[in-house]
Formats: C-alpha cells, structure tokens, sequence
C-alpha cells in the first residue's frame, strides 16, 4: 500500500552523477561497502567501491522456479529487485562458531567467541529485507535470550534502503505490509528516480552521513513521482497473501488434503527455507579437534524440510513431506505470529522464485482456504 | 549496545555417584565445580538442563533431584551418540550443565489436592522427581495415585522407587505390562485400562502424564469421559532440542516451543495440537 506523500519526510536529491559521493562518503566513516554486484550471472552482496560495480542497466526476471538477469537498456543502478540472498547470512550467519571448549584431564574450559565486528554498509536494502530484519531482531534480540553473536553483527550495520519502484511477478509485500517503500530500520532511504535518487535519514548516524553530503533540498516535483511510482508498483503486484485471515485458517485447516497434494510436488530440498530472509533454524555441534584437546562448538543453517529437524531417539515426529512442508507453512504465516507477534513472511516471494518445481505460498494459501470438497485442490 | 552473555556456555560439573538401574539406565548425581554457580541452577522438579559432553555435544535431560538438594541428578537413558559416551563416564568424570530450562510441574496447583500420576513406557524420569517432591511434603498433597505401565516387564526400570512409593501413606501405586511374562506379578493390559480400577474426584483432582504421546491420547479420552477439565491434566512433552532458548526452532509443536512455553502444559494449550499427526 502506497502512502501519501505527506507521511514521508524532506528528502535530499542526490544526482544520478554525484552517486560515488554516497559510496565514497560510507568509505570514509569507517565502513566496508557492500552492494548488489553480478558474478556469472547472478546478483551477490559484494564489495562496491564505485558504481561501476553496481549492475548499473540490468533487471530480474522471477517466477515460480525461475530467475533470470536481462539488460534493460536503461542505466538504473538499482534495476534489479532482489537476489536470492539477502541481510540474514550478515547478523544470523549461515556458520557461527559459538564457543571454544578447551579439553584438560579434570575437565574443560569453555569461552563464547564473537565475530569481528567489521563495519558494514549495505547499499540497496529492500523493504522486505529490512522488515525481515526486524522480524529476526524479535528472536535473536527482543526475545528472553538475546543472542551475543547475532547482536554483535547486527550492531555494525549501516542500512542505506532503496525502495522499488518496480516488482517482479513474484513480489507480494504490499500485501505484507511491508513494501515496497521503506519505512523505518534503515539508516539512509533511497528513491531511484530519473536523473537521481531522493535520500531520507532514519537514524542518528544516517543524519549524521547525509549532512556531509551537503546536498540540496529534493526538487518540488520530486515527492508526488515518488509516490506515484511507489503506487503504481504496489499495484502492480499480482500475489498476495490475506495478512489478517491466514493465522485462523491455516490452524484451522492442519488437515486439509491440500497438503498431500504439496507434498506430492514438494522435493523437501529446503531451498525456499534457505532464501528466506526470516528462517532461523539451526542446528548446533561439536567440532572436535583431532587431539581431542579442544572443540569448536557451531552453529550452521538448518531447515525444517530436512528428514532429522524432529527426529529424537528412535521417532520422528514430523516423518512425511506433508507434515514437513505443512511445518514451515504454519509456522511461517501462522505460529510466528504467537511466538513474535509478527509474520515470518515478508512478502520478498524469493521461496516461489527459488523452488526448483515453483510452488508458491500465496496459491497453496488461497487453495486451502477452499474448505475441503468443495473445488479443485 | 554492549553484548549480552552467551546463555550457550555449559558450567562445568563434576560426577560424584553413578547409580545403574539396567536397561541402559543410569542416574548421575553431579556437583558445579563453582559453587558460587548453584543458585543459577536452583530448579522446579520438570524443569531439564542441557548436559554437555566436551567435544561431543549436548542432551536436554530433565532434573531427577529434589530442588533443595545441593547436588544436581540426571537420570539418563543410553539411547543416542552423546548418551552412550557418557555411559562411559563415571565419578571424577567432568560435564557440562547449562540451565534450568523450561518450567516445571504445577506443583503449587497441586497442593491440598489429590493428584494423579500416569505413565508410560521408559519415559517416566521427568515426572519421578515431581513425585519424590510431594512424598516429601507429604502433608501438603492429598492422594497420590500413579498409574505406570510398560510394554514387558523388562521395560520396568527402577521397580524398587515403585515399590517404596507404594508404602507412601495415602498412596496407590499400579503397574501393568501388556506382554508379561510368567513372574509378572501386577496388572496385564496396557495403563489406560487402569482407570477403571481408580476413583477419583474430578474437583479436587490434578493429572500429571508423561510418555508416549499415543498413550497420552487414550488417557485424555478417559480422563475427559470422567469429568476431569483440561487446565488439571497436564503434560511433558519430548521434541528434537539443539539450544533449549528458542533459537533453533527444532522443539515446536504448532505455535508452541517445547523448550521454552514447556516441555510441561496444561492439556488446555496443546490439546489440538496433539490430535494431528505429524505436527
């Protein structure tokens, strides 16, 4: 849902030609600059010393089970919506050791270690990413355990957001309430219109970097094609999801036979848990050194479609492919809102995109909503 | 913002006693090596910690010990990689505990009231404590009656805590196979069909289960037929854990984490979860 331009703040204008200004003024204050670059092919968060080494004129295309980069034949910098990975490998890193256990003949000493705590800027957040972030901020910060490692990473970020102005055919933050304009959890916001950018701080350090830009007040014009064109791709999206409804009626439907019929094209491969900017299993485990003297303890990515995620000895409380996917979905739409008081699904659609046969949340949604023996499932 | 403490780091404890009960069952009666650690660890009887193998890994394990002891004891069934190694421990032997975690029983629920204990299969180490607590206060607690029953008599670990229960004042102590063999002396049948030999006031009467979730299924039915409210049958339940904080997201059961809003529940709160299979 677009809002109306009243509700945005003054913005500065920042001229398509004066960008490196941004990136070099990020370099000066201390951080490392990272942004969406191409490699073989595809968008990866990299270092981006000049613009150059931003995929200056190219688009994605998405769909279930298909991503594609093209040349647009413009010269946008941000042309691209998103990639598969987004800020989760940068707080809730996909391999985090944890602890250092010393091993002696009385016993064993154990230290927590913390990542470097290296200053990163991150140009071209997205909406979505950045409301995923704060979705995870709920379980490894704001809940009874705050994660130090999580903190750590997440403390030496600088978010500089770009709102889209274009979505792919996967993209249904608007019905998330998430996007597609950026609205709080950044440090600098970004409108990439013709000829130049609007810029908006969000934070103290944003304030302080966009006064050191010394730019100019935003032209007169500016804010209504902001909004126009935040409107029109709020528009554009054709997926969504029924935000107030899906908590009751997928508790409600836990066995609806549209979940034999996912199951039946489901791979159970985890792609859609590991492109989703909010999924936080992991597992946790020893790495012994060879002597035995000392262990790493570790914790790595883990996801619910994986055949061990409820396994204890000897029973497997979720065995099928059906109780493994109707797991991710409930607890994605529906369970994270009792735990976090929030959704665990940000609209970014990169879990239809990146699922190797293209099933897409918002249809297996709309299917079960159909009470059962009524229509096609 | 400044870091907060790994709630991680396990607490170095030494095994003073290792009690075997067969079956591959064992208690180990643990001491932190600090002792300015203990109030950390001060515990409610359902309550588990995570037991750390240095260099192996870690198992939830519920408390078996009383609360006022200073001692910590696990009992811990051999069934797994990290288990089996400390089958090979014994006392001078160093873990690592971290917790308490979870919550514990409704005890305070229970006072003045009879309560019901009914239990199945090799899963009754995580309510025994809970039981030891009440004989102990015995003027606090009404009737206890405990229903436990085992597929074959070997499976009855532990018969002689059974028996000593059994001269508790006030105390009804039933077992049952459903595969006895000749020397079987108690019930034969599975433990559902011991209610029919119990009386109880559904008004002034608090359920306390543990074991396999099917078990628990069939004992719901009855308890409901006899007039017992959900918010007086309460449940542990068992789920995958690797943190024990509600970070890993292997313990849920729907909306629920077993490790942090349980492992024990009033049925009220899981009672539809535990209907779907495969949740």
């Amino acid at each position: 849902m677009a809002e109306s331009s009243g509700e945005r703040s003054e913005a500065r204008w920042l001229p398509r030609a004066e960008f490196q200004r941004l990136i070099d003024a990020l370099r000066d204050s201390g951080h490392r600059v990272l942004g969406p670059t191409l490699r073989e092919g595809a968008l990866v968060l990299d270092d981006v010393a000049s613009v150059d080494a931003l995929p200056v004129g190219w688009r994605d295309e998405q769909a279930p089970g298909r991503y594609r980069l093209a040349e647009s034949g413009g010269d946008e910098l941000f042309g691209i919506v998103l990639g598969p990975g987004g800020l989760k490998a940068l707080t809730f890193a996909p391999r985090e050791p944890l602890l250092q256990i010393e091993m002696d003949a009385g016993g064993f000493r154990a230290e927590a270690l913390l990542p470097d705590a290296e200053r990163l800027a991150i140009l071209g957040v997205r909406a979505c990413d950045l409301a995923a972030l704060a979705v995870q901020d709920r379980i490894f910060l704001r809940d009874r355990f705050p994660d130090p490692s999580y903190a750590a990473r997440r403390a030496r970020l600088f978010l500089v957001a770009v709102g889209c102005t274009r979505s792919v055919d996967t993209c249904f933050c608007a019905s998330m309430g998430t996007g597609p304009e950026p609205r709080e959890g950044y440090d600098l916001a970004l409108t990439e219109l013709e000829g130049g950018f609007t810029v908006r701080a969000g934070s103290e350090a944003g304030r302080a970097l966009l006064a050191s830009l010394m730019l100019l007040e935003a032209p007169a014009r500016i804010p209504e094609r902001e909004s126009a064109a935040y409107a029109a791709c709020a528009a554009g999206m054709r997926r969504s999801l029924p935000r107030e409804e899906v908590h009751d009626l997928l508790f409600a439907n836990l066995d609806h036979p549209r979940w034999d019929d996912v199951a039946a094209r489901c791979l159970s491969c985890g792609n859609c848990t590991m492109v989703c900017p909010t999924c936080f299993c992991h597992d946790v485990r020893d790495e012994p050194s060879l002597d035995l003297a000392s262990s790493l303890r570790v914790r790595e990515w883990d996801s619910c479609f994986n055949r061990e995620h409820a396994q204890v000895h000897g029973l497997n409380f979720r065995p099928h492919i059906r109780d493994r996917y109707r797991q991710w979905l409930v607890h994605k739409l529906a369970g994270w809102i009792d735990q976090f008081e929030t959704s665990g699904c940000v609209g970014c659609g990169r879990c239809i995109t990146w699922c190797p046969v293209g099933i897409d949340l918002t249809e297996e949604v709309a299917a079960i909503a159909v009470p059962p023996g009524l229509g096609p499932t | 913002m400044s870091a907060p403490v790994s709630p991680l780091l396990p607490e170095p404890a030494e095994i003073l006693e290792k009690r075997s009960f067969g079956s591959d069952l064992y208690a180990y009666r643990l001491r932190l090596i600090d002792p300015a650690a203990r109030p950390r660890f001060d515990f409610q009887p359902g309550q588990f910690n995570m037991v750390y193998v240095p260099g192996v890994g870690e198992v939830a394990i519920s408390i078996s010990s009383d609360p006022d002891d200073e001692d910590l004891e696990h009992t811990i069934r051999i069934v797994g990689r990290v288990t089996r190694v400390i089958e090979g421990l014994g006392p001078g032997s160093v873990l690592g505990l971290r917790g308490p975690y979870g919550n514990g029983w409704p005890l305070q629920q229970a006072r003045f009231k009879d309560v019901l204990v009914v239990t199945g299969g090799l899963g009754c180490a995580p309510v025994s404590g809970a039981i030891d607590y009440m004989f102990r206060r015995r003027a606090s607690f009404g009737r206890i009656t405990i229903l436990h029953g085992v597929k074959k008599p070997a499976d009855l670990v532990h018969r002689s805590r059974f028996e000593a229960w059994r001269r508790e004042s006030d105390a009804r102590v039933l077992l049952t196979s459903d595969q006895p063999d000749r020397a079987w002396r108690d019930r034969t049948g599975v433990v559902t069909e011991l209610f029919e030999e119990v009386e109880f006031d559904p008004a002034r009467t608090v359920v306390l289960m543990c074991g396999p979730e099917v078990m628990m299924r069939y004992a719901i039915k009855i308890l409901r037929a006899r007039g017992l409210a959900d918010d007086r049958i309460h449940l542990s339940l068992e789920r995958n854990m690797k943190c024990a904080v509600g970070w890993c997201g292997h313990c849920q059961l729907g909306p629920e984490f077993v490790c942090k809003d349980g492992p024990i529940f009033p049925l009220r709160r899981v009672a539809r979860y535990l209907e779907v299979h495969g949740l």
